[in-house]
């Protein structure tokens, strides 16, 4: 059992992942269905940091997404018979989420359209045959760790939260929680075409910070 | 015989809006060959596709909220309370 819990900065997201020992999903679920109280609150903890992030997008208040999580998880103690297993635990989870997000309504959720022509980089940067004019300098892969505790980690911080709310929910679930690209259309109920466009649109303008913040 | 038309070689305006079909492997075999054929000759979009792959690395290392232990508390309550009303 994970006892203290280590600061997810230094570990990165694999600090929500599984370490060797615990036990999956699965199983601590077959465990919650016979009424263990720690398999709740394992799974809880481990599902956690996906899950206010996910309800902070449909709503103004962490306070308020924290409501959502618990009507969530009150929804899955009361209707743990109803998962049939033919999705992810986690998937089904976070589909019962949006869905209680969405009609908690605080908030008319922003949609953005999906197909927006905004382009990945500034036309600006191309000359009149389409090639770089002002092209990105090269990233120094050794220099990472240190531009990320100089502040390049809340610069990418703040750009995720300057997206617009499909396009962050897409990233953040794909690229800070790390569920597969099926996983994310089942949970957000959208086409694997428009999930890619938002993750496309989304990371463009992440990238765009990062070069930011290494010109400065 | 007939000559296969050639598709005119992309550019690089082309090449950056394709990056995330590419990493997604979502290209057709064609678009796919296209694409690495342009990388292969332009050190920009090389550098371009380094930068999008440590955006999505660097993303993936930002901070979480994890539950704390007056949550894990609460939770727990929460519990307890939800299994006595079922009963």
């Amino acid at each position: 059992m994970r006892m203290g819990l280590i600061p997810a900065i230094v570990t990165g997201r694999r600090s929500r992942r599984r370490a060797a020992g615990e036990d999956s999903d699965d199983e601590l679920l077959a465990r919650l269905r016979a009424g263990d109280e720690n398999a709740f609150v394992l799974l809880v903890a481990r599902h956690h940091a996906t899950m206010l992030r996910l309800a902070r997008s449909y709503v103004s208040s962490t306070a308020v997404a924290e409501e959502v999580v618990q009507d969530t998880w009150l929804g899955v103690v009361r209707g743990i018979d109803g998962f049939a297993g033919r999705s992810s635990f986690k998937t089904w989870l976070l589909a019962i989420l949006v869905n209680r997000a969405r009609s908690t309504g605080v908030r008319e959720h922003r949609s953005s359209a999906v197909g927006d022509a905004a382009p990945a980089v500034d036309r600006s940067r191309f000359d009149a045959s389409g090639a770089w004019m002002s092209p990105p300098q090269h990233w120094i892969e050794d220099s990472e760790d240190r531009l990320f505790a100089e502040g390049l980690a809340s610069h990418i911080q703040a750009a995720l939260e300057e997206l617009p709310s499909r396009q962050r929910e897409v990233v953040t679930l794909r690229d800070l929680d790390g569920l597969s690209s099926h996983e994310v259309c089942e949970v957000l109920d959208i086409s694997e075409g428009n999930q890619r466009v938002l993750l496309h649109r989304g990371r463009s303008q992440l990238r765009e910070a990062l070069e930011e913040f290494v010109k400065v | 015989m007939k000559m296969l038309r050639q598709k005119p070689e992309l550019v690089c305006q082309e090449v950056v809006e394709l990056v995330t079909d590419y990493l997604e492997g979502a290209l057709s075999r064609s678009e796919r060959r296209r694409f690495e054929a342009h990388l292969a000759g332009c050190e920009n979009c090389t550098e371009y596709l380094a930068q999008m792959r440590a955006t999505i690395r660097l993303t993936g290392r930002l901070d979480a909220e994890d539950l704390t232990p007056a949550m894990r508390e609460e939770f727990t309550a929460l519990y307890r309370r939800w299994r006595s009303e079922e009963d």
